[in-house]
């Protein structure tokens, strides 16, 4: 990294030598202004929330050393709190399907509707349309098909009162629930991701490998999922990144109890209300840091070696 | 993967209507009609109908009277009536929400456009040291679980008094996002030619007038794509709002749809009209300008 921008590349345009003084004021308020926001309001809360996460601060006054605890918390929420594990058998969940379904299915579709079909205008908006739909609206618009009473899918399999399935109160199948409409999100954002990397695929290389004589699935495989690893780092890293965000939607169903546990909604009923666990909501918080952490390393790391060619 | 082309590539192929794709270079003969191509196209309009179902089923709903329903079920036909979209509009309290989006939305997204813009323009048209430790610092911030800061911000906003605020939403917002607008303008800045910049450095122009005169009139097509992205983004956001915000009627748009779901009972054709009119701005963006949307999106991620 160091070594890329040690000598002044002729590509970047000027060094900063050439300018006055004055110049150089004005570009170091434009970008400081910026960067200072992002630091103040982004980077200096995460590491405050690694610091708090050692401490048993309740939210009362300002922390203190007699807060300190060490790693009590990480011990009891791994011990003695038992939504954790719901909440990370959830969101490993919620990471599986989106890598085993969602993503593939996005995957396909985009390769489908790359070609020239008809109406290919159609299936594309209809496949995107739900991702200018927020996810707090998606859970209420779905809520009219998995209403237990008045609910289109209990209507539809015909079940008579007294079995009718209470898709999103029962704790055993609501997570299930809830990750179908997750899909139903994330099929369309994969799709205009991986369209947009089949649109940087050189048609000839497909035309060669046809002509080969390989198959179509053969030909994607082997010749036109490599070229595209750029954007398949991409792909990988948010649907991690989504996966751990989780929230909107447990949050407007139940408040992320019963089933619906994700680490995004622990760590807000932690530290709101009358509970105030702002060390306890802090360890949860570092936790999902840490994991999120190794994703945003790799996209960096891919970032960088673009930046190289 | 050459980065001049990025945004042609992007916006000109992806968005708009399959017609004139690959730029019409190279027509291919037309395809005879196969079975296999029969069971793709079964396959996929189901498969749209299937996720366009949904939104049709609300929309439906939320024309029809909560008296109807209730006695013929809601697979039924019949019992049409506007009045579900008049209750749910002064019920739901919605011009007053809609207001509230309104001041979070606006200054949000042009705080966030101008102050990436600014950065970007540094970062893509000067070399020096920090150069991609900086794109790092913005970048990375975008990526971050927004939970990973909601602690000390929740307790910081409440320490000097802005919590429950819209600044505390908004200037969260502009932090947040600030990560992937400079990362998108400043790879579309690095594609103008540097000569720009020279010719009215020699003119003796200080760098703002070429930031402000030469390089930002040109970025028009990445800010109109950022901007629509942002603004749906924005309009969406659950999060922030919910964390940030505690009085009712300062809420946006998005969380204050839980006020039409009763205590005990949920009137689903009210929620339904409810919800229609929350998703009315989104959808109406999405299909107006479709493809600055797709091509803000995809113009992140074909790059990185």
């Amino acid at each position: 990294m160091a070594t890329t921008t040690a000598p002044p590349r002729p590509r970047k345009g000027r060094g900063l030598q050439l300018l006055t003084r004055r110049d150089k004021t004005v570009l170091t308020l434009m970008v400081g202004l910026p960067a200072l926001l992002v630091g103040a309001v982004v980077w200096v809360p995460v590491v405050l929330t690694v610091v708090l996460s050692f401490t048993s601060w309740n939210g009362i006054g300002l922390p203190a050393a007699s807060d300190w605890v060490g790693t009590q918390n990480f011990v009891d929420i791994t011990t003695n709190y038992p939504p954790f594990w719901i909440a990370i058998r959830n969101n490993a969940l919620w990471l599986v399907v989106f890598f085993l379904i969602a993503t593939p299915l996005g995957m396909l579709m985009a390769v489908l509707l790359d070609r020239e079909l008809k109406g290919s205008w159609f299936y594309r908006s209809a496949l995107y349309m739900p991702v200018v739909l927020s996810l707090a609206l998606a859970g209420f618009i779905w809520q009219l098909i998995y209403s237990r009473d008045q609910g289109l899918l209990n209507r539809v399999l015909g079940l008579e009162s007294a079995d009718r399935i209470d898709w999103y109160g029962d704790p055993d199948i609501n997570i299930w629930a809830v990750l179908v409409i997750a899909s139903w999100r994330h099929v369309g954002y994969i799709m205009l991701l991986y369209l947009a990397g089949l649109k940087s695929v050189d048609p000839a290389l497909k035309e060669a490998a046809s002509v080969d004589g390989a198959s179509e699935v053969r030909t994607f495989f082997s010749v036109v999922f490599p070229t595209m690893a750029p954007i398949n780092v991409v792909v990988l890293v948010i649907t991690v990144i989504e996966s751990l965000r989780a929230f909107d939607l447990v949050w407007v169903i139940n408040g992320g109890r019963n089933g619906l546990e994700v680490i995004g909604a622990l760590i807000l009923s932690n530290i709101a209300g009358e509970a105030s666990l702002v060390g306890f909501g802090s360890a949860l918080a570092t936790i999902l840091i840490l994991v999120s952490l190794v994703f945003i390393v790799i996209y960096m790391v891919n970032i960088l070696r673009e930046e190289k060619r | 993967m050459s980065t001049s082309t990025d945004l042609d590539r992007s916006s000109g192929t992806t968005g708009d209507s399959g017609t004139g794709r690959r730029g019409g270079a190279g027509q291919r003969p037309r395809r005879r009609v196969t079975p296999g191509r029969v069971v793709l196209y079964v396959a996929l309009v189901v498969v749209s109908l299937a996720w366009l179902f949904p939104v049709l089923w609300a929309v439906m709903t939320s024309f029809r009277s909560y008296e109807f329903t209730a006695v013929n079920g809601y697979v039924s036909w019949g019992g049409f009536t506007l009045d579900n979209y008049v209750d749910a509009w002064t019920g739901g309290n919605f011009a007053r929400y809609f207001l509230n989006t309104l001041i979070i939305t606006v200054p949000a997204v042009l705080a966030t456009l101008a102050l990436a813009s600014m950065a970007a323009f540094v970062l893509a048209r000067f070399s020096w040291k920090l150069n991609i430790a900086m794109l790092i610092f913005f970048t990375a911030a975008n990526l971050l679980p927004q939970q990973a800061l909601l602690v000390p911000l929740y307790r910081f906003y409440l320490y000097v008094g802005l919590y429950d605020t819209y600044w505390a939403v908004i200037i969260t917002h502009i932090a947040f996002q600030m990560g992937f607008c400079t990362f998108v303008l400043s790879n579309y800045m690095k594609t103008l030619p540097k000569e720009l910049g020279e010719a009215a450095f020699v003119d003796g122009a200080g760098v703002w007038r070429q930031y402000w005169q030469v390089v930002l009139p040109l970025c028009r097509p990445p800010l109109a794509a950022l901007a629509t992205l942002q603004v749906t983004w924005v309009y969406n956001d659950f999060f922030w709002a919910v964390a940030f915000l505690s009085t009712g009627d300062k809420f946006p748009v998005t969380s204050a749809l839980q006020n039409l779901r009763g205590q005990f009972f949920i009137d689903y054709n009210l929620v339904s009209a409810g919800s229609v009119i929350v998703a009315i701005p989104t959808l109406v963006v999405f299909f107006a300008l479709q493809r600055h949307f797709v091509s803000g999106l995809t113009l992140g991620a074909n790059k990185g």
